[in-house]
């Protein structure tokens, strides 16, 4: 999705306070959609640019605090530092992206849209996805994609401990190392079909020069969907 | 919740203003642990034959000055006392054995915050700012500290139940988390011999290295035994004479975030609290993995 800037805003979090800020972010769409709105001093705050619903672009010049870009709608943010826990939290559509790392729970059930980390991603990324598209450059911490059901999930570095575990029908590719699988998660062979969601992936999130051969794809064995009596003694 | 804070300070101009550059750290914590909050600051050492006494006293016109005048006459030798509003710092070259029972006979409702070359101990309830004020922190020198703002959870919120800890000369940790084993964790460590002095899960945690450095663990082993006895989340900051040290659980459930400059190591649970430091744009800045002990020396 490309904006068309109609023009640019600059707020400073040392002067401005934050929900001035969110509030005016908040206005009536009909009035932001275009508008490009610049954060200065971010400084770590909290709930930066979150629950956008309009056109906007917004840019956050240094490091966000938790659920920045938090249930995005439309919108395009950029965080040009880190951000904190639950980055892009249940976004429905419109484009994060996070320069730097991300701490835990990026996009955790987040609906649609792309998220996109250049950095390393925590613990949890991807938790419960449910239709978004989430690309990491970098390595994703233990428990990703737990209880993902729908959306693709890019790591073209490593993932941790319990991949992908209980995993309902999200997609997974890694390209580096999988320190262990969650239960229910098994390797898949890449389809024409998945490959071309993967490059298309690759090339939106400023990967194009990455062979999309070069991934293991993951999801789910579907053994967990219903009761099995072998597993009685289980519960 | 709770916030933790560290500062190693490596470029010498810098250290005369630590506490300065530490203040805005402990303040950016506020939200995370608004009840009460405490500093375990490492200064310039005593003379090598003597050892600083932190003391607290839960009165706030303690007469700190017939403590001095009660130590030296009843032992019989020359004592530094020092006090600030309700804490004291007392230096001696008598043993701390002698003066762990000297206090105990003569001055019992008295706390023995901590025992060192080089650390004093103060913490209280209040705001960040509010405790800071109270003690100055923003005078302090030194080389590094180690900080604490608490949000309490599991016990109640009294001066000794703040962080920091200690367990042993010039040691001292803060927790950012909660155990959930600390009750069976304290009643093994009683039939140990290791005494509590209160029902604080991180003392639990804290008595614990303590047991196990006595049983002749390094930090790193006795943390690694940590990891296998200690169930609960926690993210662990520890200070010793010459080293910062730093834990989080396999989970990651609490966080912390680390700016290494060529100047300093600052350490916070959040970048909010290490966003004024000078020239932090050119630091280092990242998240430490699960599970994984981070050191950094003086």
């Amino acid at each position: 999705m490309e904006t068309l800037i109609v023009e640019t805003l600059k707020y400073d979090l040392d002067v401005t306070p934050l929900r001035e800020v969110n509030q005016f972010l908040h206005g009536d769409a009909s009035g932001l959609n275009g508008k490009a709105i610049v954060i200065d001093n971010p400084n770590g705050a909290h709930n930066i640019a979150v629950g956008l619903k309009a056109e906007l672009d917004v840019t956050i010049k240094g490091h966000a605090g938790y659920y920045a870009a938090g249930m995005n709608q439309i919108a395009k943010v950029t965080i040009e530092g880190s951000a904190g826990s639950g980055v892009a939290e249940n976004m429905m559509s419109g484009h994060v992206h996070v320069k730097g790392f991300a701490s835990n729970a990026a996009g955790a059930t987040a609906n649609g849209g792309l998220l996109v980390i250049d950095g390393d991603a925590g613990l949890r990324c991807a938790i419960a996805l449910k239709g978004a598209d989430v690309v990491v450059g970098g390595s994703v911490g233990s428990f990703s994609a737990f209880m993902a059901q729908a959306g693709n999930f890019v790591i073209l570095g490593d993932a941790g401990e319990g991949l992908g575990d209980s995993i309902y029908e999200a997609k997974i590719f890694v390209r580096g190392k999988v320190k262990s699988l969650g239960a229910d998660c098994e390797e898949k062979t890449t389809s024409a079909e998945d490959r071309k969601i993967l490059a298309n992936l690759l090339v939106r999130s400023g990967h194009a020069d990455v062979n999309p051969d070069s991934f293991q794809q993951y999801g789910s064995a579907r053994t967990l969907y219903h009761f099995h009596v072998d597993n009685a003694g289980a519960y | 919740m709770c916030g933790i804070v560290g500062l190693l300070v490596k470029n010498q101009k810098m250290r005369d203003s630590i506490g300065e550059l530490m203040l805005p750290m402990l303040i950016g914590m506020t939200e995370r642990g608004p009840d009460s909050a405490g500093l375990a600051m490492f200064g310039a050492p005593v003379a090598a034959d003597s050892r600083k006494f932190s003391l607290y006293s839960g009165v706030a016109d303690f007469n700190w000055t017939k403590l001095g005048h009660d130590f030296e006459k009843h032992l019989s030798i020359k004592a530094k006392i020092e006090p600030k509003a309700n804490h004291a710092v007392l230096t001696t070259t008598l043993s701390p054995a002698t003066v762990k029972i000297w206090l105990k006979e003569h001055y019992p409702a008295l706390h023995l915050l901590s025992v060192g070359q080089l650390m004093d101990i103060y913490k209280d309830v209040g705001t960040p700012a509010q405790v800071a004020d109270r003690y100055d922190f923003k005078n302090f020198k030194g080389t590094h500290l180690v900080g604490h703002t608490r949000m309490a959870t599991e016990s109640a919120v009294t001066p000794a139940h703040a962080h920091p800890f200690t367990a042993g000369e010039d040691w001292c940790l803060v927790h950012n988390g909660s155990l959930s084993n600390a009750n069976s964790l304290r009643r093994k460590l009683q039939k140990e011999g290791i005494e509590f002095e209160t029902d604080n899960d991180t003392e639990a945690a804290c008595r614990f290295l303590q047991w196990r450095m006595r049983e002749g663990d390094d930090l790193e082993t006795a943390l690694n035994h940590g990891f296998e006895e200690l169930d609960g989340f926690y993210t662990l900051l520890m200070g010793t004479s010459n080293q910062l040290a730093l834990v989080r659980d396999p989970f990651g459930c609490k966080p912390a975030i680390i700016a290494e400059h060529d100047d300093y190591v600052a350490i916070a649970s959040e970048f909010r609290s290490l966003a004024h430091l000078p020239d932090i744009k050119n630091a280092k800045v990242f998240e430490p993995s699960p599970k994984e002990m981070y050191v950094w020396k003086l």
